[in-house]
């Protein structure tokens, strides 16, 4: 728990001192005018960064306490998280449609053991009532790859 | 023989009518603004127009791509080079935004189709003041310099490159107000949160027609010929001071857009130009009609974007 | 003001083919609430074009029965799924999800589409004597004022949860400096840009949302194994009337939903500030403050009356002024030009017919909404019955989707993914995600306001005590911060007292 505790107070430190630096070029001054571009995420910058070290200090002096994430619970997690972070790849690469069919389809047979039919009708389904909600009735264009492009959209 | 013959006939008749271009996918219509603005309603009009009088054999979908003061929207159809399904809509952050930021970009990067309308400015005050004309209130700023608020839309954009202008030409000084929208800033002048106001004509016609604003002179070189607006004086008259600024209502697409596609989307946006229901928005708006195309739109644009530079560099808004 | 125009305006609203219209409407615009990233402006914007054929009375009802339907489906998924359809509905998810979670989502539902009826019902009585007078109110609301009200829901909502409070200032922090990523409107310069273009736009509040409750929700659930909680309720055809019968007895909490959310509502951007802050009140002034966050239904109540009762409010400005009081406002205010009505101030005198028809037809449009989702309430609650490895991947698409659309921008879908992974963090740091979003949504129309009333009064502070209205704002707005570290003190010299005296029987 300490690590973990002590990563995300780093990193947050590390975002906030991006903030500062931005805020420094654009200026923090305070003119008739009021506070310059920069003012307001200057301060939140500072203040965001001495939280960061006071919440890693306490980290370190309470001692380490339970884990983070165990064994038993990072499998479960992961089997989400990789899919759904495949599934953005993929729909970067080759449409959302396509990618959605698949990433469904492949889903349920893969965790949900569903039969085929249920998988076939269902992956294919869902990106079919996509389209005709999103593309045709309200117009929304969503990502599309070569295989849309085949078929004229 | 006759058989050859008859199908090269047929292949040349054929030909021509196929080479016309048409639209085979939905059309892309980016707005580089939020929605419910000045070009926001004109791009939906034209959809509708389209949708209503079936004038394209694809739908039009508009998208809204505001981010980084339109910024967001010109790279994104920058990026679409060649492509025939992608328009953009502009206002005059087609040179602010670029000016301003520093943003990598330029209207000679997007090919240029059509005008379609000139947006003109007004001086707005509060009725319940007592300055009747343009003359008395900028006697008034003259004595009170730097006491009095400007408001308008956003920074570094054409509101306030006007009342820079008019600062410059009568030698006060306002306090400058940006507020997000023209609605927004017009209302800020109902409840006197400003002392005036160089909005669109539209963005405050029916504040005055209920006897909350006044406006002062318009900021063009002629009267606005509509019956409602004609009895407005133009700066020159009111002020001696010679300040004229129109806001372009265009459509550009792509870099490297298709000779025949742009040829299709002239010929559509005369169609909708054409409608009763686009010159009664024009008219509305005391918008001015300014169908232009081709060489005489691109010499527009060449002169309106060295105005900008001009107005921009005098007025300190270039990026630093 | 004669009721004659009233009542003409209901012969208008309750012809049969406007009644269609509205129930189409509604249809609709709950399947964009329920979907994230497609608000009410965007389905408005995009049904716009249709309506051009139509009398423009039919056309606004059309338009406004979208907002309701939006505003009555945005609670649906904020209780199923703790993803928060529309920005409003964040609030919803605090008890809304608990409340699914421990097997009560058709309760959490019932009671969520109750309370934004009577939150809008509410509202639209208040328009329909008081408009005009509403009207001269909302103009003297200049951008000081306006910040003054974002301080204190700001204040309201800050140092009600407990938890740690180094965590929670971070999360605050984070929110605000989220909002300020993208163009500054006072200045026109780029900050926190870096130089990407993707960058410029800024964080969007409801991708952030959907990633950080949405996504970082389904993998913290996971963790106890692959399958949803509350999955085990039955399907429960009478819940509506059930639930019905506790709901009065949370009235206080309506009528304060109610008032704050039309306060909020006739400003721009109300209805997700008046939501937060009907919650913080409802959590101060509650007997068992300690239930809120875990399943209590008056949680869900506060946020979803104001909500609505904003969200109704909105359509003020936009009737008697011409001025948007939401994006959805803006674009039906596009629509009015389109069909040839000028809005503003004049449309009362000018146009009797379409004003007294749209106000009716908020009597009506909200009776019908709310009569359709609550008949659809038991099969809403059941969605949670389908089987995990279908519901969940559904789920992530629909994510994926609604963060797309908000702008159209792929970029936003990677943002909803590594927003999830950071929800899924903090909440297991115990870093607090509610003031994140909540300074995240404010942080850009606070700063604007702040900076502009400092123009105005050449960068004094003074401002904002000088002012009346904002003046009386500001101080309670500083009351609340003070609160949190005088309450200690008051309450143990309370308990002191109560000790001694015989409780009251309250």
């Amino acid at each position: 728990m300490r690590a973990a505790e002590l990563t995300t107070a780093f990193v947050l430190f590390g975002l906030a001192g991006l903030v500062v630096a931005d805020a420094l070029r654009l200026g923090i001054g305070w003119s008739t005018d009021g506070p310059a571009s920069g003012f307001f995420p200057f301060w939140l910058g500072v203040a965001a960064m001495a939280a960061c070290v006071a919440i890693a200090a306490q980290a370190l002096r309470r001692g380490d306490h339970g884990t983070f994430l165990t064994r038993a619970q990072a499998a479960p997690v992961l089997k989400v998280l990789v899919p759904a972070a495949g599934l953005v790849v993929a729909t970067q690469v080759i449409g959302l449609y396509v990618a959605s069919a698949v990433y469904i389809g492949l889903y349920m047979r893969w965790i949900g053991r569903h039969a085929w039919w249920l998988v076939l009708v269902l992956g294919a389904g869902m990106p079919l009532v996509t389209f005709l909600i999103f593309e045709r009735w309200f117009l929304v264009p969503l990502p599309k790859g070569p295989l849309e492009a085949w078929l004229g959209y | 023989m006759n058989v050859l013959v008859a199908l090269v006939s047929i292949l040349f008749l054929v030909t021509p009518a196929a080479a016309a271009w048409e639209p085979t996918k939905p059309i892309e219509f980016v707005v580089p603004a939020g929605t419910g603005g000045g070009a926001d309603q004109m791009a939906r009009l034209i959809h509708g127009i389209a949708e209503k009088h079936k004038l394209s054999p694809r739908p039009i979908v508009v998208v809204n791509k505001s981010g980084g003061a339109g910024a967001e929207g010109f790279l994104h159809v920058k990026g679409k080079k060649g492509d025939a399904h992608t328009i953009i809509i502009t206002l005059s952050n087609l040179f602010t935004t670029p000016l301003h930021t520093g943003v990598p970009f330029n209207w000679k990067d997007l090919t240029p189709v059509a005008r379609l309308a000139l947006d003109q400015f007004i001086l707005w005050v509060n009725a319940e003041t007592p300055y009747k004309t343009a003359k008395e209130y900028a006697a008034a700023v003259k004595e009170k310099s730097g006491q009095f608020k400007m408001g308008g839309t956003g920074s570094a954009q054409e509101d306030q490159i006007i009342t820079i202008q008019l600062e410059q030409a009568l030698g006060v000084k306002f306090t400058y107000v940006p507020f997000k929208g023209g609605g927004e800033v017009c209302v800020n002048l109902v409840g006197k949160h400003v002392d005036s106001t160089v909005n669109n004509p539209i963005e405050c016609a029916s504040h005055w027609k209920a006897g909350r604003v006044r406006p002062l002179a318009v900021f063009d070189t002629g009267r606005i010929p509509e019956p409602d607006w004609k009895d407005i004086p133009t700066v020159k008259d009111a002020l001696g001071a010679d300040i004229s600024y129109n806001m372009l209502r265009g459509i550009f697409g792509p870099p490297d857009m298709p000779k025949e596609a742009v040829e299709w989307y002239v010929a559509f946006l005369k169609k909708v130009y054409d409608t009763p229901e686009f010159k009664e928005y024009l008219s509305k708006g005391a918008l001015k009609p300014a169908f232009a195309t081709g060489a005489e739109y691109v010499k527009w644009v060449e002169g309106a974007e060295q105005l900008h530079k001009d107005l921009m560099t005098k007025g300190g808004l270039l990026k630093k | 003001m004669g009721f004659e125009n009233l009542f003409l305006g209901f012969q208008v609203a309750l012809s049969p083919f406007n009644i269609f219209i509205a129930v189409v409407g509604i249809a609709l615009g709950t399947i964009i609430g329920v979907l994230p990233g497609l608000g009410g402006a965007n389905g408005v914007a995009i049904l716009l074009p249709l309506t051009f054929t139509m009398p423009p009375t039919s056309a606004i009802i059309l338009l406004t029965s979208i907002y309701w339907g939006a505003l009555f489906g945005g609670a649906i998924t904020s209780v199923l799924f703790n993803i928060p359809g529309e920005p409003w509905s964040v609030a919803t998810t605090f008890d809304g999800y608990p409340m699914a979670k421990q097997g009560q989502g058709g309760q959490a539902l019932t009671a969520a589409f109750t309370s934004s009826f009577v939150g809008a019902w509410f509202s639209i009585v208040l328009i329909t004597f008081f408009a005009p007078v509403l009207a001269e109110i909302a103009l003297k609301f200049g951008p000081p004022e306006f910040f003054a009200i974002q301080l204190l829901t700001f204040s309201s909502f800050v140092g009600l949860g407990g938890g740690n409070p180094l965590k929670s200032l971070v999360s605050i922090l984070f929110g605000f400096m989220l909002a300020s990523v993208g163009l500054d409107i006072v200045t026109g310069q780029l900050r926190l840009t870096f130089g990407f273009v993707d960058l410029m736009k800024g964080f969007n509040f409801i991708v952030a949302v959907i990633g950080l409750f949405g996504v970082g929700e389904i993998l913290l659930s996971v963790e106890e194994g692959l399958r949803f909680q509350g999955a085990r309720a039955g399907m429960n055809t009478r819940v509506v009337l059930d639930t019905w019968k506790i709901l009065p007895r949370y009235y206080r909490t309506f009528v304060r939903g109610s008032f704050i959310g039309f306060w909020m509502g006739f400003k721009p951007g109300g209805a997700t500030p008046a939501s937060f802050m009907s919650y913080a009140f409802a959590k101060r002034f509650s007997r068992h403050p300690e239930r809120f966050g875990k399943g209590e239904i008056e949680g869900i109540v506060a946020p979803e009356t104001a909500a609505h009762s904003a969200g109704v409010a909105a359509m003020l400005p936009m009737i008697t002024l011409g001025i948007p009081g939401s994006p959805t406002a803006a674009v039906m205010l596009g629509g009015l030009i389109i069909w040839g009505l000028q809005p503003g101030p004049m449309l009362f005198k000018e146009q009797p017919e379409f004003v007294w028809g749209l106000i009716a037809s908020m009597y009506t449009g909200n009776v019908i909404g709310v009569l359709m989702v609550l008949a659809c309430v038991p099969f809403f609650a059941a969605i949670l019955r389908i089987p995990f490895a279908i519901l969940t991947p559904v789920i992530v698409v629909v994510c994926a989707i609604g963060a797309y659309a908000v702008n159209n921008a792929m970029i936003d879908v990677w943002y909803m993914l590594i927003f999830g992974v950071v929800g899924y963090v903090f909440k297991k740091l115990d870093y607090p995600l509610a003031p994140l979003v909540l300074a995240l949504v404010l942080g850009d129309l606070a700063e604007n306001a702040l900076r502009q009333s400092l123009i105005m009064s050449q960068g004094s502070l003074g401002i904002f005590f000088t002012r009346p209205i904002a003046a009386v704002i500001t101080a309670l707005a500083i009351f609340f911060f003070v609160l949190p570290l005088v309450t200690p003190w008051w309450r143990t010299r309370r308990g002191a007292a109560a000790t001694a005296a015989t409780p009251r029987g309250h």
